[in-house]
Formats: structure tokens, C-alpha cells, sequence
């Protein structure tokens, strides 16, 4: 036609692959450092170099000659490695699983806790956390971890998938799902369960502190057996969500555009809101509901790397991590307060700078 | 326009009856008993009130909408039997409504019609990058290429559309009003491109078109859909005629011979 026909140009349909390189080669950096900083920096100071060495000894076998103190060796491998891993994870984890439900949902508001996977996984942790005390017979039972898996991190699992099983059921109308209903079931079944959490909270008595440091989110608990029990599931949700970016990509065109795109939409819906609730959960398990995590990140990195999910989704998985990984170096800093603490103080006033500098945050959609 | 047309229907409905659920339970039909079939290579132009159920037949034959009476069958299939996937390699569809979501570039939005393609877990292919190229240039969309999605006109949005559906490299193209916000340049040019295409390759094409005189000029069938049914269905020169434009849309037009001999609608005046 009148387009010039005669040099068949080609159209580059890929995000540049040198910005590709730059956000997940810096992130990858990022997150190496942030790994390093957080291993080494603590109230017992171990050199970078040492740790580095210690770290390479211990995980890759390296024949390094041991300069360093049996205890230094013991709290970088038995207390900060566990903590900071599970910080990384958390934080991937959480990052990731905001990237997939805002673009599910076509909500800028949505994290991963939107359709009920907080409240679940809270009710379920302060059942897990009260249950010794207000059934003694219960204390020594739950002394006894199953699989080297405390009852609270178990109970908060299962709660978390739980609620959105049941809110997806709830919601599902004519074999379909749709959004806005899948939205207002999953407010609703959140307020039903946060008032079985205020009214725990309310009769728990000396349990109080616990509930509330969990409730905040907090890496303290951070241990190999639990990190055992999340990383497999993380890992597995992490791989399954990457290979979906092309099907999380034309779901933005909406549920019709999707199913002539070759889409089966509500079983790919279905399968994606499971796999990030799985993530979800599992990272909720193991460090409580923290905040602003699946919110920021996503949205920030749609700001870098633009909304493809071909990128989006690993470098949501790193800088995730990272951020995690910093704010929980700095919660230590500050006197071991929870991490939620940090990200909420430093995550809220940077989304509103973020929200102010750029308005297609907001416009999901063109219309 | 010597085009070989097959003689086994790609897409056939038989005794049609279609339609979307009441709030309060019930259905309501729009396609009551509806035949229609496309052979191999034909290009048919859809045309109908408001709620005759143009969109729904579309549906239909896109396999989105399950018949709720008799049958829809693709390349002798019935079409429930086809994987959404396998659908998608074979049927595009321009839908009237389409979110484009913001951030992507036009070139990115077209890639994604080659999703159905798909063959390798994270690139695209040199078959990809080649029906991507030239589903841009058949749309007239070249130029659009690198713009964002979101500050194209209505015009270069729907220039998008028709480039994602060619990116399908489809054997039947479903057109729900493709000329929407085109003004009369863009028409001509994108109905000429889409018959070029079933000339060249035997695509398949069934478009909703609103505009009397342009489905003649563009068609060489046209069907005419009233109340949930195909009332009149064959060569323009013999279904367009004023008394059933009379019947169908209720408004009187005049015949008119132009001085190279085509017929042409007339309004009466308004």
C-alpha cells in the first residue's frame, strides 16, 4: 500500500535486548551485592573478603584457608545466611507474585495479598501461635515441628491457599471468574477473617507480642528448616510463572482478545492465580505479611523495562529479592524492629513520589 | 477476481441458535435457526440492524460462544471439538472492543498475535519476525511501527487490530466492523489489502460492514442478517435492492446507475 512495500523493513518486536541485559544484569549485581553487604554487616563485624570466603567454603567447596574464628563462621552460615536467603526469596517471591496479579487483575492497586492470602495466612498463624496457649494440652505438641516446620509457619501456609480457593469458588459464577467479582469476594472474605484476627488479638493476653511482631513481618524466625520447606515451592512457582509471560502478556488485551489469541482464559487464570498464591503463601510463612514488597516493585520496573512480561517477570524476581535483602539489613540496623516496619516507612512515600512523577501509573488501559 | 473457492465449507452453521444468559436467569436467543456456511477463499460481507446478531454470529464461529441449538462446524469439525490453541492458529478475529494496554509499542502489540505460534519458550522465530513484518505492511501499519499503543487515533488503532489478526496468518478472518473510525481513504485501502490477501493467499473473510455501497464495491457475497437470521444471502447486485433494504432497515433508498454502469444505493433524503 502507500507504506513503502518496496524494502521490506524489519520491525524490531523485541524490547531492545541491551536494555534487557542492563535491568537483569543489574539486578543480578545488585542482588550479589546486596547478598554480600547483608551476610557481612551485623553487630558482629566479619570482613567483606572474610565472608565472601567463608560463604565460598561452605556452599562451593572452595579449598580457602580458614582465617577466621569458628564463631564468626557460625553466625555467618547458622544465623545471617538463613535470614538473608529468606529475605531473598521473600522478596522475589512477593515481587513477583504483585507483577502477575496486577496484570490478572488490571488493578494498579493489586499485591499479592489482594484476593485474601493475608488474612488467610494470618488467621491461620495466630490460630497456630495461640493454639499452646489456650489449649496447654496442645504445648507439646506443637514444640514437636513436623518436618522441621513450625505449626504458625504450617497453619499460615495452608490458610493463605486456602481463603483464595475459597474466595475463587465463591466468585465463580456460569464457569467464569470474573475480575471485579473476583475483587469484592476476596474484600469481603478478608474482612470476615481480619475480624477473627482482631478478635484473637483481642483474647491473646501475653501471646500479644508474638501475633503483632508476625503480623508486621519479620525475618528474625529466619532458619534452614524453614527456609527448606519455602524455597522448593518458591522455585517451583518462580519457574512456572517465567515460562507464562507470553499468556500473562496477551491477557492484558482482555479475556475475549486472549481466547481468540489461542488462550484457554479461565483455566489460565485459574492456574496463574494459584501459582502466584502459592508463592505468596509460602513467602508469608516464612516472614508474615510484609508490605509494599509486591506493590512497588512491579510497578517500578514497569516504569524501567515497560509492561512485557518477558522481562518484567525475572526482573521483578531480582530486584524483588534485593529490596527485600536491603530493607531487612536496615530493619537490623535499626535495632531489629520487623521489616515491614522499613518497607512500609520507605515503600509508601516512594510509591507516592513514583505516583506523583509518572500518570500512566494509574491508566492500566488506553481506551 | 478468478479465485479458486473450494467447495467443502471452512466454517458452517446449521440451525444456529445462539445467545448469553438473563440476570434472572433464562437466555436470551439471538441467532434463531441461523444457515450459513463459507467455502475455502470466499469473502462475504455480514450486514444487519442493530441486534440482529451480527457480533454474536461472529462469536460463534470464533468458537467463544457455545451454540445453544444446532451446529458450527470448522474444516468439518464441530468447532467445540477444536483446542482453544489450534482455533487460534487458523481464526483471527477483529473484535469492535479491545483494551491495549499501555507501555507497549505497536510492533510488540502485532508480535503478540503470533502468540498462537508460538514455538520457542522465550525468542520468536524468523517465521515470527516475517508475518509480523508483513502483517504491518498489509495493515497499512508500517509507520505505526514504533509509536506507543497508547497515543494512537481511532483510525491508527484499528490499523493495529487488523495487523495483530494478520499476524495470526489465519485461513478465516472474522471483521467486526474493521472500517470503524476509518475515514474513506483508510477504508478503501484496508478492504483492498484484506481482498488482495484472499486473492494471494485464499484467506476466508466474513466482515461485519455497516455501510451499504462499500460492501458491494468491496464483497462479492453479501449476507444479510435479520432478527436472529440470514434473510437474504448472495451477489450484491441481487440481494442490495431497495425492497429489501426497505424490509430489513426500514428506510427507503433509490437504485441509481452510475455513468460506468454500477448500481448504487441511494438515500432518499432525511
Amino acid at each position: 500500500m502507500r507504506a513503502a512495500a518496496t524494502t521490506s523493513p524489519r520491525f524490531v518486536a523485541r524490547p531492545s535486548l541491551t536494555r534487557a541485559w542492563l535491568v537483569l544484569g543489574g539486578g543480578g549485581a545488585l542482588l550479589l551485592l546486596a547478598l554480600l553487604a547483608a551476610v557481612a554487616i551485623g553487630s558482629v563485624g566479619v570482613g567483606v573478603g572474610e565472608t565472601a570466603a567463608i560463604l565460598g567454603r561452605r556452599l562451593l567447596a572452595l579449598p580457602l584457608p580458614v582465617t577466621w574464628s569458628p564463631a564468626a563462621e557460625t553466625i555467618i552460615f547458622e544465623l545471617r545466611l538463613p535470614r538473608v536467603l529468606t529475605a531473598m526469596l521473600v522478596g522475589g517471591g512477593l515481587a513477583m507474585a504483585g507483577t502477575v496479579f496486577q496484570a490478572l487483575l488490571r488493578n494498579p492497586m493489586a499485591d499479592p495479598y489482594i484476593i485474601g492470602t493475608a488474612a488467610g495466612a494470618s488467621l491461620g498463624a495466630i490460630i497456630g501461635i495461640l493454639a499452646p496457649v489456650l489449649l496447654p494440652a496442645l504445648a507439646v505438641g506443637a514444640g514437636t515441628a513436623w518436618l522441621g516446620l513450625g505449626v504458625v509457619q504450617l497453619f499460615a501456609f495452608a490458610g493463605g491457599i486456602g481463603t483464595v480457593l475459597l474466595v475463587y469458588a465463591v466468585a465463580r459464577a456460569n464457569g467464569r471468574v470474573p475480575v471485579v467479582t473476583l475483587l469484592l469476594t476476596g474484600y469481603a472474605v478478608s474482612s470476615v477473617l481480619a475480624a477473627g484476627v482482631a478478635l484473637l488479638m483481642f483474647l491473646s493476653g501475653r501471646a500479644l507480642g508474638a501475633i503483632f511482631g508476625w503480623l508486621m513481618g519479620s525475618l528474625a524466625g529466619a532458619s534452614w528448616p524453614s527456609l527448606a520447606f519455602a524455597a522448593p515451592l518458591l522455585a517451583a512457582s518462580f519457574g512456572l510463572l517465567l515460562l507464562r509471560w507470553r499468556r500473562l502478556n496477551v491477557l492484558l488485551l482482555g479475556d475475549a482478545q486472549a481466547a481468540h489469541l489461542g488462550v484457554e482464559v479461565e483455566r489460565e487464570k485459574l492456574i496463574l492465580t494459584m501459582l502466584a498464591t502459592l508463592a505468596t503463601s509460602a513467602a508469608v510463612a516464612i516472614s508474615g505479611t510484609i508490605g509494599f514488597v509486591g506493590l512497588v516493585v512491579p510497578h517500578l520496573l514497569r516504569l524501567a523495562t515497560g509492561p512485557d512480561h518477558r522481562l518484567l517477570l525475572p526482573a521483578s524476581l531480582l530486584y524483588g529479592a534485593a529490596l527485600l535483602t536491603l530493607a531487612d539489613l536496615g530493619a537490623r540496623l535499626a535495632g531489629g524492629i520487623p521489616v515491614g516496619i522499613v518497607t512500609a516507612l520507605l515503600g509508601a512515600p516512594f510509591f507516592i513520589w513514583l505516583l506523583r512523577r509518572s500518570r500512566s501509573l494509574v491508566s492500566g488501559t488506553t481506551q | 477476481m478468478t479465485v479458486a473457492v473450494g467447495i467443502e465449507p471452512l466454517v458452517a452453521a446449521r440451525g444456529l441458535v445462539a445467545g448469553y444468559p438473563l440476570a434472572h436467569g433464562g437466555r436470551r436467543e439471538v441467532l434463531r435457526g441461523l444457515d450459513l456456511a463459507l467455502r475455502r477463499g470466499e469473502m462475504v460481507a455480514l450486514l444487519g440492524t442493530n441486534g440482529s446478531g451480527k457480533t454474536t454470529l461472529l462469536r460463534t464461529f470464533a468458537g467463544t460462544l457455545a451454540p445453544d441449538g444446532g451446529s458450527v462446524t470448522f474444516d468439518g469439525r464441530e468447532i467445540a471439538t477444536w483446542r482453544r490453541d489450534a482455533l487460534a492458529r487458523r481464526i483471527a478475529v477483529l473484535p469492535q472492543q479491545v483494551d491495549l494496554p499501555a507501555g507497549f509499542r505497536v510492533a510488540e502489540l502485532v508480535a503478540m498475535g503470533r502468540a498462537p505460534h508460538a514455538q520457542r519458550l522465550f525468542a520468536s522465530t524468523a517465521d515470527d519476525e516475517r508475518a509480523i513484518a508483513r502483517a504491518l505492511l498489509d495493515a497499512d501499519a508500517a509507520d505505526l511501527a514504533d509509536r506507543p499503543a497508547e497515543e494512537l487515533s481511532g483510525g491508527e488503532r484499528q490499523r493495529l487490530l487488523v495487523a495483530m489478526a494478520l499476524a495470526q496468518e489465519p485461513d478465516l478472518l472474522l471483521l467486526d466492523e474493521p472500517t470503524l473510525h476509518l475515514d474513506l481513504a483508510h477504508q478503501v485501502s484496508l478492504l483492498a489489502a484484506i481482498r488482495r490477501m484472499r486473492d494471494q493467499r485464499g484467506l476466508t473473510v466474513l466482515a461485519v460492514l455497516h455501510d451499504l455501497n462499500l460492501a458491494a464495491a468491496f464483497a462479492p457475497r453479501v449476507a444479510v442478517l435479520d432478527q436472529g437470521r440470514v434473510v437474504a444471502d448472495g451477489p450484491p447486485g441481487e440481494v442490495l435492492v431497495p425492497d429489501l433494504v426497505r424490509r430489513v432497515f426500514g428506510v427507503a433508498v433509490d437504485e441509481a446507475l452510475t455513468p460506468d454502469g454500477r448500481r448504487h444505493l441511494a438515500l432518499r433524503g432525511i
